[in-house]
């Protein structure tokens, strides 16, 4: 697996040393007439090549808190820097282009679009962004071959398995190099082998120097992070 | 994003849900081809009549005793009545150089037997002259015989279809028709081609104006047919009939002077705005399939919710969504209208074999505006969708809830 990263320069970049900074941070929902506490005064700073685990039991606030890192939904009250740049400030359109070209998102549920084959699905983020349609191919060729997916490249979701989908879904999460990636419950829907495969690949992308942020009520995979933090009613309980 | 991104994503999202969007090309398929088809019809229509109208020759002139105009004196001497056209003035028009020749006419109904059988029918009283200015022509016999407009002459000229009907296969050439109280001896068949506007020369009998005069004891025209020498001097010959006219009746200008160019644009505009109603008709199926267009994108956005909040997370902006969506629903009615676009010129041609006789051509315009109206409808309707799939929280799409 080869993946070219420049994350090292990102550590010399201005004043703040980390990759991400939360501060104080809230965010809370109306469900029905009440009011429930996603993220209660959270703070978190995120080094540049950490493999983080977030853990809890469901509505613990650790979905709300990957949805604020990976800047699809925005806090009410606090501060969020990510590379130093004040978040809360950027307008839609600049918050897409954060996403476009910094963060990858892999999820539960895998979200390829059912109608394009594995290798289009990986190309997508590559289309959005308007790159050229000879730089994709290449580039998607690269990432079949990284992710060991050559001969599956023009089956569509429903010909793959479990595992292969995930794969896929990662390929397209990584396409654009991205120096975070975030998985939300990455093996929920896979069974062991699969799980560990996933796995595996992921723990390797952060090796070759991504950050990953991984959530998961697995404890299993939750353990395996360097540094596991557990999250209850909103609140950071532990971090270590 | 690339232009010919968007298009391939569109289409492909399309194809992905393909009864669906057929049944939604079939909608704007209708839409275009009906009206292509009915503003077909109604440019028909106008094409054959104005065609008609050419035939007569577009020389000729149209009297008609009166004027149309509003006075509003008070009770006056002379009287409003206006004064008759009669055969003296028609004679007098003869004087102006720019008249070819002319033709009075007197038009009334009366009952025409022959033997048992009896039938209404129009009689025209006129002279030789109605063949030439009315572009008339015989099956068999001759026409009205040269004659002092002023002579009474027990001779007759049918129409087919009144021949037909009163003497049906045999000879009726020679034989004396009775025409109310009078008789008079058939000299004449006019052939079938003899459809002219207005009249149906088929069934009509023809007969010297005096006769007629005497028949239906009035003196007065129904009209005076006048041909021009030329084209080009229609309007003085015009000029000419009004001041004749007017020195005869006492410096009153008593008469409606119609030239055929006025008539035919006359009917040009009716036949038109027949044309513009029936394209305003078949546009409201466009709507329609506007409409059904929407529909289906609202359908396409909640079922492809998830698929909207996978864009937003790899980093599709708001309007990048809007744009997609867009260009499908501006497809569907794109494609419609293209396939609409020649289902109708399918229809025209079928048809056509069918009548030959009618103009079956589409007008330019209503086919460019169809087409504009479609791809319209199709982005119009297409932003109510869009914008729902622009706006969604990506976080609540992704999660399905």
């Amino acid at each position: 697996m080869v993946l070219l990263r420049e994350s090292k320069q990102v550590n010399n970049q201005g004043p703040d040393a980390f990759f991400i900074t939360l501060g104080h941070v809230d965010r809370s929902f109306k469900l029905g007439d009440e009011m429930v506490h996603g993220l209660d005064d959270v703070s978190l700073q995120i080094k540049s090549g950490e493999y983080i685990s977030i853990m809890g039991p469901s509505g613990s606030g650790k979905s709300t808190l990957l949805n604020v890192l990976g800047l699809l939904d925005k806090p009410d009250q606090g501060d969020y820097r990510f590379q130093g740049q004040n978040i809360m400030q950027l307008s839609e359109q600049e918050l897409a282009g954060f996403r476009r070209e910094k963060i990858g998102f892999v999820f539960q549920a895998f979200h390829l679009v059912p109608r394009l084959s594995a290798a289009e699905n990986i190309a997508l983020p590559l289309m959005l962004a308007g790159v050229s349609h000879l730089e994709r191919t290449d580039r998607v060729q690269q990432a079949l071959e990284n992710f060991n997916l050559v001969d599956r490249s023009h089956h569509r979701p429903d010909q793959l398995s479990g595992g292969q989908r995930q794969r896929v879904a990662i390929a397209r999460a990584t396409i654009t190099r991205p120096s975070l990636l975030l998985a939300d419950e990455p093996t929920g829907n896979l069974d062991h082998n699969s799980s560990l495969e996933v796995v595996g690949v992921l723990e390797e992308l952060n090796r070759q120097g991504i950050t990953l942020v991984v959530v998961t009520h697995d404890s299993e995979l939750g353990k395996r992070a360097d540094r596991v933090i557990q999250m209850l009613d909103g609140k950071i309980r532990t971090d270590a | 994003m690339k232009f010919h991104d968007v298009i391939e994503f569109a289409l492909h999202a399309l194809e992905g849900y393909l009864a669906r969007t057929l049944l939604t090309l079939l909608a704007m398929t209708i839409g275009v081809a009906s009206v292509v088809l009915l503003t077909t019809l109604g440019e028909g229509a106008r094409l054959y009549v104005t065609d008609q109208f050419s035939s007569l020759g577009t020389n000729l002139l149209i009297i008609l005793p009166g004027r149309t105009e509003t006075t509003g004196t008070a009770p006056p001497l002379t009287g409003g009545t206006t004064r008759d056209l009669t055969l003296e003035d028609a004679a007098s028009l003869e004087r102006s150089r720019h008249v070819r020749r002319l033709a009075p006419i007197i038009v009334g109904a009366a009952p025409v037997s022959f033997g048992q059988l009896d039938r209404e029918v129009t009689i025209l009283g006129s002279t030789a002259s109605l063949f030439e200015v009315r572009k008339l022509s015989m099956s068999q016999g001759q026409f009205l015989p040269e004659l002092e407009m002023n002579l009474a002459s027990p001779v007759c000229v049918l129409g087919y279809k009144l021949k037909s009907e009163l003497f049906g296969n045999k000879k009726a050439l020679g034989q004396w028709v009775r025409v109310s109280a009078d008789r008079c001896r058939v000299i004449g068949i006019l052939d079938e081609e003899g459809l002219s506007v207005g009249v149906d020369m088929g069934d009509v009998l023809i007969m010297p104006v005096a006769s007629a005069q005497r028949l239906f004891n009035s003196s007065s025209l129904f009209r005076i047919l006048v041909e021009a020498r030329h084209k080009e001097i229609i309007d003085k010959a015009r000029d000419d009939i009004r001041r004749i006219i007017k020195e005869r009746h006492e410096g009153e200008e008593d008469v409606t002077v119609l030239t055929q160019d006025s008539l035919l644009s006359t009917f040009n505009r009716i036949l038109s705005t027949l044309t513009y109603s029936l394209g305003g008709i078949a546009g409201v199926s466009l709507l329609v399939a506007g409409i059904m267009i929407m529909n289906v994108m609202l359908v396409a956005v909640s079922q492809r919710t998830a698929e909207i909040g996978l864009l937003k997370a790899l980093g599709a902006p708001r309007h990048q969504i809007l744009l997609l969506f867009l260009t499908e629903s501006a497809f569907l009615s794109l494609l419609g209208a293209l396939a609409g676009l020649l289902a109708g010129l399918a229809g025209n041609w079928v048809l056509q074999q069918y009548f030959p006789m009618f103009p079956f051509v589409a007008p330019q315009w209503a086919l460019w505006s169809a087409l504009a109206m479609a791809i319209l409808t199709g982005i119009g309707f297409g932003l109510v969708p869009a914008r729902r799939a622009a706006s969604l929280d990506p976080v609540v799409a992704l999660s399905g809830r």
